[in-house]
This record gives structure tokens, sequence and C-alpha cells, in this order.
């Protein structure tokens, strides 16, 4: 078969909708008070359909779990994406153009420990490395391996603060907002990791080859978010 | 019986094959008219050879010994291996050289569509021929290869190795912190840079300005334009070799071809001045890259300033089903 010549203007297909990947749970509200505050109407999206997908004005809305929205902006299904730092930083190896600390959602990446307990020090120091359970393995190996110690991870996918209360774990590595599930599971934050808050990511290409619609969301979500 | 094969790697069947080869042959065509006669070299080298890349992301990632216990590796591009068979076979010829290459190289990445382990390149490179006139005439190649595979389309990201470095250098930024800032950059994090810049002390408010803004500057002549009104004298010199580039790229009537990016760095190493990458909208991933690497033929004993560039085939045949959908008017 002879390759096929497609008919088309070089450079951006401007005519067709950007696609936003959106973050579900805790950042949804959030997010779409954002883009309503940049001039995109979300009324679609708030409305109590299952639906999955949402047309707004010159995008179309997607929502997923915010630990997918990289895979979808990576591969190109979506142009543009929000989701939380801590989800960027487990995934730190994805392609894709971080545009803008989008200032909500603001939490912290912690190691906990149990209340008054010296269990993690302990078996550190007699048993040569602490066990963490977490929901995000590789933040947890490289904080261990930055600051020169060493420790299991053990990846669980549902409540993290169960594993030191049963004894599958010395201390945790999660997101903490207030604090208020630390202190229900009687731990406490022994180590600050990192901070988070919700960010703007673009696909590479579409970075790119749509340049003006790109750097015009983020101007408008900069002053959305910024003030 | 099913009989598995390694993570990464795939059969071809022949409705498939077919394609990618009628890719090759449009692309050969190209590189032949040009003058770029093809060349084959090992899959295999000496790892000790591929190292002297110094690429971090590209490294081989197989390695093995032979009967001798010789540290082998499969190679991970074709710019290494065709820099040693050049300062190796062509030692006393006249430059300039035009080679042009189709062939498999490895990659430890994680697998996707289009992201194999082991994948097929095709490209050229053209040693002895300096800036700015040697890599126009390389990205003239490359335009012509895209529109001889119909991804007409396709548009050249042009970017410059060096010139975020360079204007760090110029308003005063300390190299430790210029580090930190750069892999900021290579990383594509821009919210990053913001948070590194805001961390340098006694920075004239004027020149935060243009490095929080250059990286983000893409488009047309315009950009450079705008750049230098936002930076003056520090981004003219920054910006010099670029807007050479992309005046001889403009002479041979590609300018709209080509897109001016202040922000584009690629992971490989060895690429010094001008670097490429290679974008179609009916893809979200890019389909190829290269640049000028005048540096790295030194290491192997030459001082042949060289470009090139290299097309990962499995994506051009991805983008050209996926130009095919879009002009049915399907979905994306």
């Amino acid at each position: 078969m002879s390759p096929r010549v497609v008919a088309g203007p070089t450079g951006p297909r401007n005519s067709e909708e950007m696609t936003i990947a959106l973050p579900g749970g805790a950042l949804w509200g959030e997010t779409l008070d954002a883009l309503d505050a940049a001039g995109i109407d979300t009324s679609e999206a708030r409305s109590d359909t299952r639906q999955l997908t949402y047309a707004a004005g010159d995008f179309t809305l997607v929502q997923m779990r915010p630990s997918d929205v990289p895979t979808y902006v990576e591969a190109g299904a979506a142009d543009l994406g929000i989701t939380g730092k801590d989800v960027l930083l487990e995934q730190r190896d994805r392609a894709l153009y971080e545009l803008l600390d989008l200032r909500y959602g603001a939490c912290r990446m912690v190691l906990a420990g149990r209340s008054g307990d010296e269990r993690l020090g302990e078996t550190e120091r007699r048993l040569g490395a602490m066990r963490i359970a977490t929901k995000y393995p590789r933040i947890a190996e490289r904080w261990f391996e930055e600051t020169g110690r060493q420790a299991e991870v053990i990846e669980v996918k549902g409540s993290v603060e169960l594993a030191p209360l049963v004894g599958l774990a010395d201390g945790i590595i999660d997101l903490v907002a207030t604090g208020r599930t630390l202190l229900e599971n009687g731990l406490e934050v022994r180590e600050d990791i990192a901070p988070s808050t919700a960010r703007l990511v673009a696909n590479r290409v579409s970075h790119k080859l749509r340049a003006r619609e790109v750097d015009d969301l983020v101007e408008r979500l900069r002053k959305a978010t910024w003030t | 019986m099913i009989h598995p094969i390694p993570p990464g790697t795939r059969d071809i069947l022949p409705d498939e094959m077919r394609e990618l080869r009628a890719i090759e042959s449009s692309l050969v065509g190209v590189f032949d008219e040009f003058g770029y006669g093809q060349v084959a070299t090992p899959t295999i080298e000496y790892d000790e050879v591929l190292k002297e890349g110094e690429s971090r992301d590209t490294d081989p990632a197989y390695r093995f010994f032979d009967e001798r216990g010789d540290l082998l590796a499969l190679r991970s591009d074709m710019t290494i291996p065709i820099a040693r068979l050049v300062s190796t076979r062509f030692r006393d010829a006249e430059p300039p050289f035009r080679f042009s290459y189709i062939g498999r190289a490895y990659r430890a990445v994680s697998p996707q569509r289009g992201q194999m382990r082991e994948f097929m390149q095709a490209g050229v490179e053209l040693l002895g021929a300096p800036a700015p006139a040697g890599t126009a005439e390389v990205i003239e190649v490359l335009c012509k290869a895209l529109d001889a595979v119909g991804l007409n389309r396709a548009v050249v990201g042009l970017g410059d190795a060096d010139l975020y470095r360079q204007l760090l250098t110029e308003v005063g930024v300390e190299e430790d912190a210029a580090d930190m800032i750069v892999a900021r950059l290579a990383a594509h994090d821009l919210v990053g840079i913001e948070t590194e810049v805001d961390r340098l002390e006694g920075l004239d408010p004027a020149a935060r300005k243009t490095l929080l803004r250059l990286p983000a500057m893409r488009g047309g002549a315009e950009v450079l334009e705008q750049a230098h009104e936002l930076g003056g004298d520090a981004v003219e010199r920054a910006t010099q070799r670029l807007q050479s580039t992309y005046e001889a790229v403009a002479a041979k009537g590609l300018a709209d071809r080509v897109l001016l990016d202040l922000g584009l760095l690629r992971d490989l190493g060895y690429y010094t001045g001008a670097i490429l990458e290679v974008y179609d909208p009916a893809l979200g991933h890019i389909l190829g890259g290269g640049g000028r690497y005048d540096g790295l033929m030194k290491r192997f004993g030459s001082d042949l300033r060289a470009a090139g560039f290299a097309l990962y085939i499995e994506r051009l045949h991805i983008a050209q089903a996926e130009e095919e959908r879009v002009a049915r008017g399907g979905p994306r």
C-alpha cells in the first residue's frame, strides 16, 4: 500500500476542541470551580448524570481517577489534564509538560508512625530496615534512597492507616490534608517529604502544535486560581 | 503451545510488514535523492564504544559478555555507531559525508504503543558540514521524508540545546543553580523552573521574567522578536545561533514547516546547538528528533561537525493510520 496523502494545512488542528482530563474524587469540586472561574462552562459536568465525558464550549471534559490523568495525557488521548503533584511525583517518568501550579488541593506527602511509639526507629536500628506501607511505592523508595536509609516498602491499595495498626508495617507514607485521619488512627507525622497541590499538565505534542490555545488556558487558569 | 517473547518486543505479520516496507522504501527514496548513501552497522557493539555517547536516558540497556569475556551491548541509537564508523573507516576521505540508515535499536523503556524496547529507526547523518547550512540541509531532508510518507501536516520543532543554559549564564546564575534549573527544563517541569528561579538570590526582576517566560515561547519567526523584546542583549546573544539556523531553513522555503521552540531540550547528552523534534497533529507522541552534535566526533578522535535526525518507523506508521482516521472524520 502506498502511503496516503492527507489534505490539510500544516500546523495545529484548530478546528477540533481540546480535551481536558480531570481528576474525580477529592479534587473534582475545586477543579470545576477553577474551570468556571476561568470561563469554562462546567454545568454539564456538574449535572447529576453518569456520563464520563462532558461538552464545555471549546473543550471536552473527561472525568477519571487522578492517577489515570498522566496516562491519558501522555498518550495524547487528552491534550491537557489536571491532577495532584503527588500523582506526578509517583509517575515521574511520564513525558508530560507540567505547566501550572493551580494552588488548590493543598496537602503534604509525609512519613507517619504510631503516636508515642518508637517502633520506627527501633526496627531500623535492630532489624536494619523499616517496613513502610504506602500507595506511593516509588515516592517512598526514592525518599529512603535520598535520605540514605533502608526500608521495606509495602504497596497497599486501600486504607494505608490500617497497616501499622495491625502490624503489617512500622509506618506509612501517605498524603495528608488536615491530618485528621492520622490522628483518628493514632498516627503522627514524623517526616515531611513533599508538598502537593493540583497541577495543569499538557501532552508534549499538544503543547507545541496548539500553543496558542494551551497558553490562553494557562493564563485564564492562572488568573482564576492565583487571586 | 504458547511461547512468550521478552517484554517490549513483538512479532510483525505480513499485513503490517507490507506497510512498514512501503514507509521504508519511501524514506530511502528521499535519502537517495539527497545523496545519503545507506549504511548498516552491527546491532551489537563494544559497550565502551557506545558509552562515548554519554547520554543519560539512552544508555544501552542490554549488555552481555561474548565468549572472550568482552562486554557487548545492543545499540540504543544509530548516531554513535555511525560516528564510530566514520572515524574508523573514513579517516583519510574528504568530508562532508552523507549517510542514511534503517535499523533496529534497543532501549529499556516501559512498553506502550509506538514505544517498544526493540524499535526501528530511519535517519540521516551529515558529517563535516557546519551550522547553519548543514543543519538546514538536514531539516530539508527531514521535511521531504515526512512528505514522502504522507505526513505533510507534521511539523519540525527547532530549538537550541545550549540556549537556556547560556541565558542563565548571561543573567549571572551560578553553575550549580543553573544545573538544577536546566534539569527541571529537561523534565518539562515549568512549575519546577519557577520554584528554582525563585530560590535565586539577588536576581533582577526583568531577568526573572525572561527566565520564566522563555521556556514557554514557541511558534513562528515572531517568537525570536518577542524574546528579544523581553530580554534584550542577553537573549539576543543566547538566541543568535537559533536565529541563523532559522534563517537558513527559511531560505529553503521551509519556514512554515518549522516551529521555533526556545524551551526545547533533548535528553540525549551529545547534542550541541540546534535540536529537532517532530510532531504530527494526529499523534500524541513525537515521531523522531535530532540535531547537531558538533562535539561528539571529538570523542572519536575527529573534529567533524555534524547533524542528523532519526524517525521512529513504527510511529510514522501509527501516525499514517491516525491521519487516515482524522481524514475520514472519525474519532481520535
